[in-house]
């Protein structure tokens, strides 16, 4: 405090802090032997940390990058990262530690006091601050000349509309593109194109779904969209699940004679908001989405029964051909995946 | 060592001369700084950021964000051969190919988790300390706006590497821009270039990942830390804390070594759990494919109440006039999450309309003074903890063995109710805390000594309650809630105000009334002099009773 007020050119007006009424000594201002065992305390957690960071140095040079090791609750995991984590982390935490340690037990332990001042200015600062602002506002002659004041104002607001419109190409379509609408409505599933597994990507016979069997399956021409267009829109949209059930059991159906002896395929792709689903049980052909947990009954048109998807999941329309391997009657009828607003 | 003090000061000197900044520094170093854990949440979320910031650059070192598809050939054996996006392909390069690069990845999402828990946690303490009052209302505002751009920088880089998980969570959000009514189509067009999940869409997110959002937080913190700077610190009650004053340490040397001393702890904190926990181990996952499920995918915590606000919504749809309106979707996700903290941002202004007070406010409020806005803030808690239930409901539901089915309807109905119940239980606990204070004060603190008077009565022994619980307590302002404005006024003309005057009267009563007023002055002079004779008056009473019973025998 007193050393403030020395070396100042002035004293200033007001001290900064006085000490506050409340004092309580610790050890260490009390017992010089306590203030040197915490000032070893500090220095041995300053070299401690030397030490990890050498450790850390060391396990970057002595540890290839694919050894494994197994923690007690971690399980098996990378060595090189417990090592380097373990060590950097201990060496930049001692640091932190001693740090603390040395302010907590040797620096001035009490507290100090200042003072705050109401943050708002005097009456005459705040009417001095509005006058000069009122005086340059004059001087610039916004209020007095409206013909200026109104095409500055026309021109600021018409001037980041350019930055606007050309956010406008984040989506460029190619020449005579359907439009998004459009787009979204439709999928590569088309008459006649076969139904491949989706892990073996083999075309698929009827014998090859059992009753209360399940196949995630695509469409076949998939390949040459995906490697033509290189992206995965297509699929995104045509994935599908073939499901078997006993044509008894078949409650109703989004068109009739879409299922082939029992076999029924429908969207892969939620309604809701877009998950692909494959949790069906086969006992109630209930399919449920593992995102929101909609639930969906294939064996009723494979209509919402819970959840908070409010559409239907589309069928598919199949059949088999001549060589006898499932295949789309047609595109679906109508839009797969989540809603938007002009699917009307 | 006094060669580096020397040049010290010569380069401090040179500086003074050109900028004049001798009385600022003064200043500044001298600065005081009031101490509570509690202060320290704050500074959790500036060092994690900086760690963020640190790691993010060593990650853009390795990290490349492309769509475009590769064959896999790094050193995982698993996934050799598989094809994924050159995305998915470096975070594998990153974490099997570079020695510590899994350690950075690590850490930089350790620190994300630790930005975002530290944040909210500290804005917890804001709201239930009264800490936003004037004139801290802007720091409030941009401490919301903290908020959501953490959990914004979060879902974006979780989602940039491209696996399974992520994938199918940016899945779900672009079916939620698609649900925009009348512009989602076009919008989803925009942001993916196309449809989902096209080629640009993540070179994108990582500019907004690494540069857009990084970039508001570092303006906004620093706003933040200049306006806590420039108006001091709030502090707790306290004896010798007053609303006038600051009581704590000088910035020079405690505040500063303190502060500077947790940034290590924290860092190294972060650094060494990052080598003993793992988390998002995205190869486990694979790489994203738009027909592949993920069963059980939790998201990263601070977005489960979104996905359980999107749970929890009944499946409504409007398909008219050739549209569809998805409120199924669009409600939850576009409208309460924003509303909600729309809300949260403006509550300084809706508790001001409550209490009319234009004070400003230096000394926090412990929440069992203010016991409205401390149910409010529980209620809202409450609200967003059975979203976030809602978020892990199968995981629940499968522990507990319950159908999904049961779980929703459970948790929709106490989505209404559990609010309601915790406002009305919190209030109470609240006015009781109140009335202990007032008790503490009036009869002091139970010593657990217990005497045996001489007419076999036992007394336990109080005493006065130390000085620091003591300020504590009275530090409390009673506030009377405002009076009901008079219908006509003194010369019998109706007052035009009076409809106004009702309405903020009865949402004064709402904030202040059930409110346990502190002892007045004689009621604790009272006290005292009962505390300090206690014993004497007791005894003196025992052997009066004594005497009387020893004088009615005696008859
Ligand atoms: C502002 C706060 C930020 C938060 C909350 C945040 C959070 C995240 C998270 C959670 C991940 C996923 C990590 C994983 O498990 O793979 C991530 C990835 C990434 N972040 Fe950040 N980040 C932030 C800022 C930055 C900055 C400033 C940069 C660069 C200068 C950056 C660069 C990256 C990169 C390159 C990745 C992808 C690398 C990978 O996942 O392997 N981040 N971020
Ligand atoms: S995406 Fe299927 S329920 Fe939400």
């Amino acid at each position: 405090m007193s050393e403030i007020v020395r070396s100042g050119q002035e004293a200033p007006e007001e001290p900064d802090f006085a000490p506050a009424e409340h004092v309580h000594p610790r050890r260490t201002d009390v017992d010089p032997r306590a203030a040197r065992r915490a000032e070893r305390q500090v220095a041995i957690l300053f070299g401690l940390s030397a030490v990890f960071t050498l450790v850390a140095l060391a396990a970057y040079v002595l540890i290839p990058v694919d050894a494994g090791v197994s923690l007690p609750l971690a399980g098996p995991v990378g060595a090189l990262n417990v090592a380097l984590g373990l060590s950097f982390g201990l060496a930049i935490l001692c640091i932190g530690l001693g740090v603390i340690h040395w302010a907590r037990k040797l620096m001035p332990g009490s507290e100090v006091v200042a003072q705050r001042h109401e943050l708002r200015s005097t009456d005459e600062d705040r009417a001095a601050a509005v006058a000069a602002f009122e005086r340059g506002l004059d001087d610039s002659g916004f209020a007095q000349r409206p013909i200026i004041r109104r095409s500055l104002l026309g021109a600021l607001a018409l001037m980041p509309l350019p930055l606007v419109i050309i956010l406008r190409d984040l989506y460029t379509s190619p020449p005579n593109a359907l439009s998004p609408a459009e787009q979204l409505s439709e999928t590569i599933w088309d008459g006649g194109v076969r139904v491949v597994s989706d892990i073996a990507d083999r075309p698929i016979r009827p014998e090859d779904v059992p009753i209360g069997g399940l196949v995630s399956a695509n469409p076949e021409n998939l390949h040459e969209v995906e490697e033509a267009a290189g992206n995965l829109n297509a699929r995104a949209k045509a994935a599908i699940l073939l499901v078997r059930m006993r044509p008894d059991e078949i409650v109703s159906e989004q068109g009739e004679g879409w299922s082939y002896e029992g076999i029924l395929a429908f969207s892969k792709i939620c309604t809701h908001v877009g998950c692909p689903i494959a949790l069906y049980e086969q006992r109630t052909h209930h399919l449920l989405c593992p995102c929101h947990q909609s639930t969906f009954d294939l064996a009723d048109s494979g209509n919402v029964v819970f959840g908070p998807a409010a559409r239907r999941m589309p069928q598919l329309p199949i059949t088999v051909d001549e060589e006898g391997f499932i295949v789309a009657q047609s595109d679906f009828q109508e839009p797969v995946g989540p809603s938007f607003w002009e699917r009307g | 060592m006094s060669a580096v003090m020397n040049a010290g000061g010569k380069g401090a000197g040179w500086l003074e001369d050109r900028l004049g900044n001798a009385p600022w520094l003064r200043r500044q170093i001298n600065k005081v700084f009031p101490d509570h854990w509690s202060f320290m949440l704050g500074e959790i979320a500036l060092y994690s950021f900086i760690v963020i910031l640190l790691t993010g650059v060593y990650l853009t070192l390795w990290f490349n964000p492309s769509m475009t598809e590769v064959v896999y050939d790094g050193s995982y054996a698993p996934l050799k051969g598989v094809k994924m996006s050159e995305s998915f392909a470096s975070t594998l390069h990153i974490s099997f190919d570079v020695r510590g690069g899994l350690l950075i990845r690590q850490i930089h999402h350790m620190a994300a988790l630790f930005f975002v828990a530290a944040i909210a946690l500290h804005l917890l303490r804001v709201f239930f300390t009264g800490a936003f009052r004037k004139p801290r209302e802007m720091n409030w505002v941009i401490g919301c706006v903290l908020f959501v751009l953490a959990i914004a920088a979060g879902f974006s880089g979780y989602s940039l590497p491209d696996d399974l998980l992520s994938g199918t969570g940016l899945r779900i959000t672009q079916g939620i821009i698609q649900a925009t009514p009348v512009v989602g189509t076009w919008m989803s067009f925009l942001i993916f270039d196309g449809e989902f999940p096209g080629l640009a869409f993540l070179p994108r997110l990582y500019s907004v990942h690494i540069l857009l959002i990084p970039g508001l937080i570092l303006a906004l913190v620093t706003a933040h830390l200049l306006m806590v700077w420039y108006q001091k610190h709030t502090q707790f009650p306290g004896p010798g804390r007053t609303n006038d004053n600051v009581v704590g340490y000088p910035f020079m040397p405690i505040y500063m070594a303190k502060a500077g001393g947790f940034f290590f702890v924290v860092f190294g904190t972060i650094v060494a759990l990052s080598g003993l926990v793992q988390i998002n181990p995205v190869w486990a996952y694979g790489p994203y494919m738009p027909d592949q499920v993920t069963a059980g995918s939790q998201p990263d915590w601070y977005v489960g109440f979104l996905d359980g606000a999107l749970r929890l919504m009944p499946n409504w749809e409007i398909s008219a006039l050739g549209v569809t309106l998805s409120i199924n979707v669009f409600f939850p996700a576009m409208i309460l999450a924003p509303a909600l903290l729309t809300v949260l941002a403006l509550y300084p202004w809706i508790e001001r309309f409550a209490t009319r007070d234009n004070r400003e406010h230096h000394l926090l409020d412990r929440p069992r003074n203010v016991p409205v806005r401390t149910a409010i803030g529980a209620a809202t808690v409450a609200f967003y903890i059975v979203l976030m239930i809602g978020g892990g409901n199968d995981v629940i539901a499968y522990n507990f063995d319950l159908s999904i089915n049961t779980m929703i309807r459970i948790l929709q109905v106490s989505l209404f109710v559990v609010p309601v119940v915790t406002f009305i239980v919190t209030k109470r606990i609240a006015l009781s805390l109140q009335r202990r204070d007032r008790d503490l004060l009036l009869h002091g603190r139970e010593t657990g000594r217990i005497l045996r008077l001489p007419s076999g009565e036992f007394l336990e022994i109080h005493e006065p309650v130390d000085e620091e619980t003591r300020a504590k307590i009275m530090a409390k302002a009673d506030i009377e809630p405002l009076a009901l404005p008079e219908a006509v006024d003194e010369h019998g003309v109706a007052n035009p105000e009076a409809k106004k005057g009702r309405r903020r009267a009865k949402v004064s009563g709402f904030f202040y009334k059930d409110n346990v007023p502190l002892p007045t002055e004689e009621e604790l002079a009272a006290a005292r002099h009962h505390l300090e004779h206690e014993l004497d008056e007791a005894v003196e009473a025992g052997s009066k009773a004594a005497k009387e019973i020893a004088g009615q025998q005696s008859h």
